[in-house]
């Protein structure tokens, strides 16, 4: 039996969601293709020991108070027609960096950032700021950048290289596909997205947000079909896009698709003979994530985000080890304007390799994972001088868990390190969106959704 | 339609599309752009509601003339007929 659509999306992922929502509110018969049972993807839920735990989030970048002029923020609400009291976003506290002989703090005001800067690398203060003007003049969206990496750029107006790779570090980890650089473009997303305007938290995280647009996606008339595994994508003889087989053996037909699989993993399943391979992404991670008796800031640590680095430089990249723990990202989600949970919460993320998490058999592996938590709580330790909490929840997941659960190869969390800006791929009616169309995160990947769907779903006919 | 018609109509699209913008203060002679949060996507979609609500179809190259309230109410109330 063949279903017909207007379009298809695959993926109910953040910029899956989005895509259908846009495409729905105008008429569009649209339905999304989702091989989980739920929806968010990289940013999904589940549920351990009676707790409601998210996969993914940390924060969400972007912040904006309301009514913020041109910002993706608000933009990405106004194009869903969500109103921004419906997140009850609340902002962080203040995040920091911190490396061996240095450590910045920064907030979603920029004065502490400066006020950082200014007090640890006073040389380099009218660097930062020309390089503050480079970054606001700079349209980071414009979909037909060149490709330039942004350390060359950065250093011209950053000498101190403790410096250059503490303002890097937070904006690699949370956004980039390439290996200790990354592309200008993708740079000034990041900084702006980050220091300019900053972190803040959904309340109850993440399924406020995918409820939300789970509830907007009904209203507007769209459909999702879960546990619906996109196993092949024809086309016809011109080189368009004809059908989609799904593992059940379903045939579905629109003459537009919009993928958020992936983009290797979107050709993995094109049919028929075609030389393009866009790399794997090589950025993937292990996450542990401990429940405590006691709130980190009753134990005297009130930092929201940190990101901890204990070698010289920073090392982004797969690491030859497992995994890599001279380097992570902490966050306390009770940190927040607005405390969600009755426990303390400890997230820490840490660089994995994810041949090396592959190959092991289940014994090993889950000695692999205690070994990663138990770090994680000496992390946690040296972090909070006084911590004298107890452990009530643990757990782990590795790059064969995201794998697993969200299909992408290599455990990848961003991505190819081969994007495609303007969506398009090889086949026509076949377009890219979320991570690799090269919007991620939360907001970024809607963003993406929004702006694909607006493109090839609503102004191409 | 009258042209006070029309403007109401054109209002409460900018309504819907604008949730956070207090529309009731839009001057008729300023760009939209200049008064509002409105940027591209958001023309897309004045667009797209005149077509969903009125069935009106704004061709591309017809855009700029929505750019302030005088100009959408002078090349929509012929439409609206
Ligand atoms: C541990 C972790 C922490 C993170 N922390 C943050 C954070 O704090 N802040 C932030 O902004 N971002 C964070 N991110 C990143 C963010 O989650 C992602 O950038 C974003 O969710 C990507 O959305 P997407 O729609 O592009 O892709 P995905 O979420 O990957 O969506 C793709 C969807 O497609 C489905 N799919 C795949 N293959 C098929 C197929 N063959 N058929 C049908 N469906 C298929 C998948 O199941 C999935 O639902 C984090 C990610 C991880 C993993």
């Amino acid at each position: 039996m063949t279903k017909t659509y207007d379009a298809i999306v695959i993926g109910a992922g953040m910029s899956g969601l989005a895509a259908a929502i846009r495409l729905a509110m105008y008429d569009k018969k649209v339905c999304i293709l989702e091989k989980h049972t739920i929806s968010g993807g990289l940013n999904s839920y589940y549920q351990r020991a009676k707790r409601p735990f998210d996969v993914g989030l940390h924060a969400m970048t972007n912040f904006v108070p309301k009514g913020t002029k041109a910002a993706p923020m608000s933009k990405l609400l106004k194009q869903l027609r969500i109103p921004y009291e419906a997140l009850e976003l609340s902002e962080q506290n203040y995040s920091k960096i911190t490396f061996p002989d240095y450590e910045l703090s920064f907030s979603n005001n920029l004065e502490l950032l400066l006020s950082e800067i200014e007090k640890n690398f006073p040389d380099e203060i009218d660097g930062f700021n020309k390089l503050l003007q480079k970054i606001r003049e700079f349209n980071e969206v414009a979909l037909d950048n060149e490709t330039v990496m942004a350390k060359d750029v950065v250093s011209h107006f950053i000498k101190n290289e403790s410096l250059l790779e503490m303002i890097f570090c937070p904006l690699l980890i949370y956004g980039s596909a390439w290996e200790n650089d990354m592309d200008f473009s993708q740079f000034v997303i990041m900084f702006k997205s980050i220091y300019l305007e900053g972190f803040c938290r959904p309340k109850n995280g993440v399924r406020t947000v995918i409820n939300l647009l789970l509830e907007k996606l009904e209203n507007v008339g769209g459909e999702i079909h879960f546990r619906t595994e996109v196993a092949a994508i024809r086309t016809n003889h011109d080189g368009a896009i004809s059908e989609i087989e799904t593992k059940k053996g379903e045939i579905y037909k629109a003459p537009v698709v919009l993928s958020s699989m992936g983009y290797p993993e979107t050709m993995n399943v094109l049919d028929g003979e075609n030389n393009y391979s866009p790399r794997v992404g090589k950025m993937t991670f292990t996450e542990s994530i401990m429940l405590l008796d006691k709130k980190p800031s009753e134990m005297g640590q009130n930092a929201t985000i940190i990101f901890y680095n204990n070698r010289p430089k920073y090392l982004y990249r797969k690491p030859t080890e497992i995994y890599d723990n001279q380097s992570a990202v902490v966050c306390f989600p009770n940190n927040f304007g607005h405390d969600d949970y009755e426990d303390g919460w400890i997230r820490m993320t840490n660089m994995a390799n994810y041949e090396l998490w592959k190959e092991l058999e289940r014994p090993e592996y889950l000695k692999e994972k205690e070994r990663v938590f138990n770090d994680s709580v000496e992390l946690a330790k040296k972090l909070i001088p006084n911590f004298d909490a107890n452990i009530l929840v643990k757990d782990t997941f590795s790059p064969t868990t995201i794998e697993r659960y969200t299909g992408h190869f290599g455990g990848t969390v961003y991505g190819s390190p081969d994007k495609s800006r303007d969506g398009k791929t090889p086949v026509k009616g076949l377009y890219l969106i979320g991570t690799d169309q090269g919007f991620l995160g939360i907001v970024g990947s809607m963003l993406s959704g929004i702006s694909m769907a607006n493109l090839y779903g609503l102004m191409e006919n | 339609m009258t042209r006070e018609d029309v403007r109401q109509a054109v209002v409460d699209i900018i309504a819907d599309i604008a949730l956070d913008d207090d529309v009731n203060g839009i001057n008729d002679e300023v760009a939209l752009r200049d008064q509002l949060d409105l940027d591209s996507m958001d023309f897309l979609d004045i667009v797209m509601e005149l077509k969903k609500r009125h069935k009106i179809e704004v061709p591309q190259e017809d855009y700029p003339q929505l750019a302030s309230m005088k100009s959408c109410v002078d090349y929509l109330q012929p439409k609206f007929q």
